[in-house]
């Protein structure tokens, strides 16, 4: 057996002969080791969409069966509800990976770090934040969302919470080294999270009373868009100096 | 595709490296070079600096003074990555997923070297019917092999190895000592820690005394 291996590596006569990585090649393996990931603890990602489906059918029962004041506050309401089921999830974006020191592997590869933070922040919105969204017709039934706001409200969800995700993974790198960092995070996003769900919640509104709503969404597209390029870069550095410490 | 170094320029070298945590002195200054084909073993008590050492090479902690250079180039993130392979404390896979599955995920950023495979490289390090285990039903020893298994399979000239002796038997000992062998035939180069219990293979090897 040994012998075998021996000759195997005894045809690499210089050290640098390798199979280089691409960039893309590498997001796409670290999009299938979340993925695989992710299903081996299926259980976990059910919590967020139980929370979620909870406290919407809660709603109608503590604030008695009036339909038009459920109407009247659905959009809101899912909207805190979605972000607010995306907290728990956020903290753990880097965690294991730094306690196990894959992050350190990720510092040295021939990678740019800021391309995979943001692969990151795309399989963690795929897998946490997108079931969410999927379920938002049976939630926005539930609490007697008006059938027209419902494309609007799904349309916001779409811009708003990936904005959430792509700051949320720059806290979450910045408190990984940090002991129990789920209460700092959620301190630290919620005054970030204010602006985006007063757009999101305007579209809704505005959706609502038959109004044009097209401009918040595009305030949140024009967010994302800048949340995309400087994120990613903020959260390397942040994972940089988690790894230093 | 291969990038030879120019011969006259080490593949990694140190000058006057120092660190300093907290005001502290934590070792250096240090001149040291590391050219292909050579092994240098860092040696010094718990606490003498051997891991912040690494850490420092390895641009996991900033230089406090001093300079590194790789292949004659002052050492940046464009210099550094992809040519070192960093062994250390924390075994840098998930225990969730198999050997298998942690060692896709690596040659994915890192690149597969020529001729070797996830099977080949577990069948060398002796834990190949373990490949489709998850990692926490291994034990730490095995572990450790899994990680000997990774410096096999990615490319990378320099091996930077944290203790690399720890958890195992009388045969991994001598499989560390082999592989750092082959790994230095093939022109790598290897800076090794230890704490001194060890007997290191090479005798040719250097020595780094660290002094906390």
């Amino acid at each position: 057996m040994a012998s075998t291996a021996q000759s195997i590596l005894g045809g690499a006569s210089v050290v640098t002969t390798a199979e280089r990585a691409g960039s893309f090649a590498a997001c796409r393996a670290l999009l299938r080791r979340d993925f695989v990931l992710a299903w081996r603890r299926r259980g976990e990602l059910f919590l967020p969409l139980l929370y979620a489906v909870i406290v919407a059918a809660l709603f109608p029962f503590a604030l008695g069966p009036d339909p038009e004041l459920l109407a009247r506050i659905a959009g809101g309401v899912l909207l805190v509800i979605v972000v607010l089921a995306m907290l728990p999830a956020l903290e753990s974006m880097f965690r294991a990976d730094l306690d196990d020191g894959t992050l350190e592997q990720w510092l040295l590869a021939p990678q740019p770090l800021a391309l995979l933070a943001l692969t990151r922040v795309i399989a963690h919105w795929l897998m946490t934040v997108l079931p969410l969204i999927v379920v938002m017709p049976l939630l926005g039934a539930l609490l007697n969302l008006p059938v027209k706001v419902l494309p609007v409200l799904i349309v916001a969800l779409l811009l708003a919470t990936p904005l959430l995700a792509l700051l949320g993974s720059v806290l979450s790198a910045l408190a990984a080294g940090a002991r129990r960092s789920g209460i700092l995070l959620a301190l630290m996003l919620l005054p970030l999270a204010v602006p985006v769900v007063i757009f999101a919640a305007g579209a809704v509104a505005a959706a609502q009373s038959g109004m044009p709503f097209i401009a918040p969404l595009m305030w949140l597209a024009a967010a994302l868009i800048l949340a995309i390029v400087l994120a990613p870069l903020a959260c390397a550095a942040a994972l940089r100096i988690a790894v230093e410490t | 595709m291969a990038t030879f170094p120019a011969p006259a320029a080490p593949l990694l070298s140190a000058h006057r490296l120092a660190f300093t945590r907290n005001d502290e002195p934590v070792f250096g200054p240090l001149d040291f070079s590391l050219g292909s084909g050579e092994t240098v073993l860092v040696e010094g008590d718990n606490g003498s600096g051997k891991t912040t050492l690494l850490r420092v090479l390895a641009g996991m902690l900033p230089p406090g003074e001093g300079e590194i250079r790789f292949s004659g180039r002052a050492a940046s993130r464009d210099s550094r990555n992809g040519r070192i392979l960093w062994l250390g404390h924390r075994p840098g896979m998930n225990e969730s997923l198999s050997a298998r599955e942690n060692l896709g995920f690596l040659t994915g950023l890192y690149g597969t070297r020529t001729g070797v495979t996830p099977v080949s490289a577990m069948e060398r390090v002796g834990i190949a019917g373990w490949i489709d285990e998850p990692l926490r039903t291994l034990s730490a020893g095995q572990k450790k092999r899994v990680g000997l298994a990774r410096l096999l399979l990615l490319p990378g000239e320099v091996w930077l190895l944290d203790e690399p002796y720890a958890n195992l038997d009388r045969h991994g000992i001598e499989l560390v000592n082999a592989l750092i062998a082959e790994h230095c035939a093939r022109g790598g180069a290897a800076l090794v820690t230890s704490h001194g219990a060890v007997r290191f293979a090479d005798p040719r090897a250097r020595h780094i005394h660290l002094v906390a």
